[in-house]
């Protein structure tokens, strides 16, 4: 994977999809090393994500690697209007790797033909943001040993929602049946059931919760945002019907988490924070060990 | 004959008599030295009102003229030497599309940045096409040339 850009959750094999999630798992047993020791790595956040910026800053600062960038548009050379070209063709000067989350779709993949290092998306618009993913799939197969033959619950915006499109489409590869839970105007788009049609894999689609949840192996709850409604009587209509609470996870499978890529606003009640199927939090370290992986597999490291 | 035959070259016959301006510059006819004759609005059972496109002394190889097929599906491509038709082509749609389209997402690079459209086509019989950069779909009704 030396010298390649991570882009879209496609972009790799299922070998090396597998790779990296056993490269994380390495990393998650030794997080700090020197292994990126001499490296310097950009993080071009042309639009504030201060999570996932966060966590690509301490994936590198624990292996000991520099970070030049910037958080915000405005405090950069766009704000002078220079083009994302002579952005990135200035940046890939100035160090070994470039991390970059920008608001246009498809940023990414032109700024990984212009660099001469590899490029990491950290999320380009409603498009791709497949660390996310992968740090989804890393979680999955740790709290559920495998990710072969699962039921995955899908709860809230599945019409905007990239971090459910790709992880939909990443979870196929490996013989899922999906539940797909939002209200009328937030189902999941008809282009991504075509997929799922074409792949032969089973889904159903529900409007609430009810006692179905009892067959989830993993539910991947994401927020309802109320900008998403054209009518704000359709959401006030919908606000709290997809909102987990603990009194609802007594009759769920043991083996089953509950996962968040956060931030979560009510849509998880805080009670459910104490039970042990409230992974979201784990989750989120994961996404540390994920990106120190595949850091290190895009540099030829490991 | 409205436009008068060619002793040697190429013939595009049935295109849409509104597309033929977008015919001229996807194959760049309007920056070659050679003579060429079109009709336009001609009457076609098939289109209603078609053109054909005459060239003297120029013929093309498949993937240059299938660049045409988004805006002329129906183009048939008559070779011709010493007056005679001596070859029939049809156009047929490319796996992939350079340039030419439009991506239909306002929120794409290529709307942004001097970037050359790339796109993937996923459906040939109703023109459908995946960006190459921010992987939405461009169908038919959105389809603009460039």
């Amino acid at each position: 994977m030396k010298n390649r850009s991570l882009v879209s959750i496609d972009d790799f094999t299922t070998e090396e999809i597998l790779r990296i999630l056993d490269l994380t798992e390495e990393f998650e047993k030794e997080p700090t090393s020197r292994l990126l020791e001499g490296k310097v790595v950009a993080t071009l956040f042309f639009e504030p994500s201060t999570r996932t910026r966060l966590s690509f800053e301490s994936a590198i600062s624990r292996l000991g690697g520099k970070i030049v960038g910037f958080s915000d548009a405005s405090s950069s050379s766009v704000s002078k209007g220079e083009t994302l070209n002579d952005t990135i063709r200035t940046v890939t000067n100035y160090c070994d790797l470039i991390v970059m989350r920008h608001p246009i779709e498809g940023s990414a993949r032109f700024a990984s033909e212009i660099a001469t290092v590899p490029v990491i998306n950290a999320g380009d618009g409603a498009n791709q943001h497949p660390s996310q993913t992968l740090l989804d799939l890393y979680s999955i197969r740790k709290t559920q040993g495998k990710l072969d033959n699962l039921n995955i619950f899908m709860v809230g915006d599945l019409k905007y929602g990239r971090t459910v499109h790709s992880l939909m489409m990443a979870m196929s590869r490996w013989n899922a049946t999906f539940n797909f839970i939002s209200p009328e105007e937030l189902k999941m788009p008809d282009e991504f059931k075509l997929y799922l049609d074409n792949l032969g894999l089973k889904y159903y689609e529900h409007n609430d919760f009810t006692d179905i949840i009892s067959k989830a192996d993993i539910i991947y709850m994401t927020r309802v945002q109320k900008e998403r409604f054209s009518d704000p009587i359709e959401y006030e209509k919908v606000k709290n019907v997809y909102v987990l609470r603990n009194s609802m996870l007594k009759n769920t499978k043991p083996n089953m988490r509950i996962l968040h890529p956060l931030p979560r606003v009510n849509e998880i009640h805080q009670d459910v924070d104490h039970n042990p199927k409230a992974y979201y939090f784990e989750q989120a370290l994961n996404g540390v060990y994920t990106r120190q992986a595949i850091l290190c597999s895009l540099l030829g490291i490991k | 004959m409205v436009v008068s035959a060619i002793q040697n070259g190429t013939v595009i016959d049935h295109v849409p008599a509104r597309n033929l301006f977008k015919v001229i510059q996807i194959l760049g006819l309007d920056r070659i030295d050679n003579q060429i004759t079109f009709g336009t609005n001609l009457e076609s059972k098939k289109l209603g009102r078609k053109a054909i496109i005459k060239i003297s002394g120029l013929f093309f190889q498949d993937e240059d003229i299938n660049r045409i097929a988004l805006v002329a599906p129906d183009a048939k491509l008559n070779i011709i030497r010493d007056y005679e038709v001596v070859e029939k082509k049809v156009v047929e749609v490319p796996d992939s599309i350079v340039g030419i389209a439009r991506c239909m997402n306002p929120k794409c690079i290529t709307n942004f940045e001097t970037v050359t459209t790339r796109f993937k086509v996923v459906s040939k019989k109703n023109v459908s096409l995946r960006c190459h950069y921010c992987e939405k779909i461009t169908n038919q009704e959105n389809l603009q040339i460039i």
